[in-house]
């Protein structure tokens, strides 16, 4: 079913590599993720609990309609910005450490600790 | 009959424009190959117009103003959540299935799990939701039509672009082809922003507007009856008196307003704030993981040369979608306040037509000026409903021609065949849109679209996003948690439908269960839950049956491109089977 070297512990194909490759992502897209959701699944409870602030007129705009129909855009361009750089870092530092495990495997020694 | 020369004339040249540029670029790229290519040899600002133009349909540029208009502040969730779905896609979806290489929906299912069958499970579920996103599609074809040539049937205006529409794809134009695609995205924020600037320097700001709509300055609520008019700054503030039918003030401009409140409303609940905070939270499950999961919007993600563009071409996406989605709402405040008539339109005749009249009431101030406002805006609702129901048409017509028919029905068929095929699937396709698109004239087209994308959340997006982040799932819970979570969140939102046109007579039931009915007309809070539950205890019990080759597939899921595991795992493929 599969041949030899991919069964190693070591290098690309190994379980660490795959585990640790999977974490960072799974971080950082969770917490860009999370950081979003607090500002979308808040904005309602805001409203709910403190409908005074929220219906404040600003330049006449209730605030609340003002966070919704505005201002909510240039912050998902924001948590986008940030998720793109770093993943676009991250994605060049697997690039790296794949290459590095594949030569220590080739190498027969433990994977090199960053 | 009086037909505006201005707005018929802008209309007839989108139409013209857009027909001729499908043919002329799909006779140079014939194959669905082409498509996929030609797409790489394109800049990122190409692209990110391109996908931009896909992603805008008739709910955008139409149905979102004339839900404002109609219910206020509640309406915003849909314009913000449709651009913020789009973070999810990016953040758990995008970038793994790019690295898979799985076109479509159906194209990850096989591959994900080795199995054909369920490949054709996925495609039975692509067409039955593309036929939920054609409907408001066709209303707004219906509704367009019927304000240019005033006196036409609903259900005319909707024969008539189906057949266009129909005829163009069966044809071989209009194949999702960047340049035409990138063109409608320019052309629909011109046509949005453009009477929007205009409207504003006339009839005073958005800010200004709102004040007015909310019930003017220091006003506590309570419909305005009178024609007020006030003087601020340069702009004439009018008023127009607002007809019983409408929202009052307070209940339009406050959260939990006239759409979240309805169900409770109905049922005299004594404090309908909890019941509006639940339908509100299920909305926004409803649209936020539902766009994540529609199929068409995946597709374009891989007409870029590399993940890094990939990367920066969504960002542009981002800005672009967002920018467009702060003017439709603008819209449906102007409209409460200039056109209050419209509330007593029903159907065709009601507040989804407000981008496409409103403007028109600058004849009052410079005639002329009006009427070539409406044409512009007319033009872009041509274009955001042909190509989203052109876009869905190929789509569902190439998963009937190659797959239920090239790869079920009749495998040995020949290629020539299977372009018959397609041009016979095309018709069909485009009929039975056309049948339900007559049915649907009493609902928002905003509204419809929101129930697609209720059925989508329940049902691709857990699939795709536990594909990918979770090794466990098998075939058999992949599949469990889609149809169960997807057929019954279509059976729930059918069940309020049906009533709601009158078909089935449930109204007693729903005044005496707020509850149920908020449950059942925004299933998402619980189907996806539902979905997702389905598949963790389904593939815990089938865990026998997670594919053998689970950790390549992972790697080759979440690996950077640059260490080739595809390549590898492709032959590996071809090798073993």
């Amino acid at each position: 079913m599969k041949s030899d070297n991919q069964t190693t512990d070591t290098g690309i194909h190994s379980e660490a590599f795959l585990r640790r490759l999977m974490r960072r992502q799974l971080v950082l897209s969770g917490s860009c993720a999370a950081a979003f959701l607090v500002v979308l699944l808040g904005l309602p409870l805001v409203n709910y609990y403190l409908p005074e602030l929220m219906a404040r007129r600003v330049g006449g705009f209730r605030l609340t309609w003002l966070i919704l129909g505005v201002l909510f855009f240039p912050m998902v361009w924001l948590i986008a910005w940030v998720f793109i750089r770093r993943s676009i870092a991250l994605e060049r530092e697997e690039v790296t450490d794949g290459l590095a495990a594949e030569k220590a495997r080739a190498n027969g020694g433990r994977t090199p600790r960053a | 009959m009086n037909i505006d020369p201005w707005i018929f004339g802008f209309s007839a040249v989108t139409v013209g424009l857009t027909l001729w540029m499908g043919f002329r670029s799909a006779r140079s790229s014939k194959t669905a190959s082409d498509f996929f290519v030609a797409g790489r040899s394109v800049s990122v600002g190409w692209n990110a117009s391109a996908i931009s133009g896909e992603y805008l349909s008739a709910a955008s540029f139409m149905g979102v103003a004339g839900m404002v208009m109609s219910t206020g502040y509640d309406a915003l969730w849909y314009p913000v959540c449709y651009a913020c779905g789009y973070l999810f896609l990016l953040l758990f979806i995008a970038g793994p299935l790019r690295r898979f290489g799985a076109y479509t929906i159906p194209d990850f299912a096989e591959g994900r799990y080795d199995s054909p069958l369920f490949r054709k499970i996925a495609v039975v579920f692509v067409l039955f939701i593309g036929f939920f996103y054609t409907m408001p599609q066709m209303k707004g074809a219906g509704t367009t039509l019927a304000y240019i040539f005033p006196g036409l049937p609903y259900w005319a205006g909707v024969v008539l672009v189906g057949t266009v529409i129909t005829l163009n794809v069966s044809l071989g134009g209009m194949k999702g082809i960047t340049l035409v695609q990138a063109f409608q995205y320019w052309l629909k924020m011109f046509a949005i922003a453009v009477p929007i600037f205009v409207l504003m320097s006339v009839y005073g700001s958005y800010g200004r507007q709102l004040e007015l709509g909310g019930g003017g300055r220091g006003a506590t609520g309570g419909a305005s009856q009178t024609l007020t008019t006030e003087r601020v700054g340069g702009a004439e503030m009018i008023r127009r008196p607002l007809p019983a039918k409408a929202p009052g003030d307070a209940l339009w401009e406050s959260p939990f307003g006239a759409l979240t409140t309805k169900a409770a409303k109905a049922a005299k609940v004594s404090d309908t704030r909890p019941y509006s905070l639940l339908y509100t939270y299920s909305l926004i499950v409803a649209l936020v993981c539902g766009t994540a999961g529609l199929p068409h919007i995946l597709v374009r993600f891989y007409t870029n040369p590399d993940g890094v563009a990939a990367k920066r071409t969504t960002m542009w996406v981002m800005i672009l979608i967002g920018i467009f989605y702060v003017f439709p709402p603008v819209f449906g405040v102007m409209g409460r306040n200039l056109m209050p008539e419209l509330y007593d339109g029903v159907g065709s005749k009601g507040t989804d037509k407000v981008v496409l009249e409103l403007p028109r009431i600058l004849n009052e101030r410079v005639p002329g000026l009006g009427s070539v406002m409406s044409g512009i805006t007319c033009a872009g609702a041509f274009a955001a409903f042909m190509s989203t129901f052109s876009g869905l048409l190929v789509s569902m017509t190439g998963a009937l021609a190659h797959d239920v028919y090239g790869r079920m029905l009749r495998p040995q068929s020949t290629a020539e065949d299977r372009m018959r095929m397609f041009r016979l699937s095309a018709v069909g396709v485009g009929a039975v849109s056309v049948i339900l698109g007559m049915q649907v004239e009493p609902f928002q087209i905003n509204f419809m679209v929101g129930q697609a994308f209720a059925i989508a959340a329940a049902s691709y997006f857990p699939l795709l996003f536990l594909s990918a982040w979770w090794r466990g799932m098998t075939m058999k819970g992949a599949a469990t948690g889609m149809l169960g979570g997807g057929l019954a969140a279509m059976a729930a939102i059918s069940l309020t439908s049906f009533s709601d046109l009158g078909w089935i007579q449930l109204g007693d039931l729903w005044v005496r269960q707020p509850l149920l009915r908020i449950l059942c007309e925004q299933p998402a809070i619980w189907a996806v839950p539902l979905a997702i539950s389905l598949m963790i205890v389904v593939s815990k019990l089938t865990a026998s049956e997670i594919p053998v080759d689970i950790r390549m597939k992972m790697l080759v899921l979440h690996a950077p491109e640059e260490l080739g595991l595809k390549q590898e795992y492709i032959e590996e493929h071809q090798h073993g089977h």
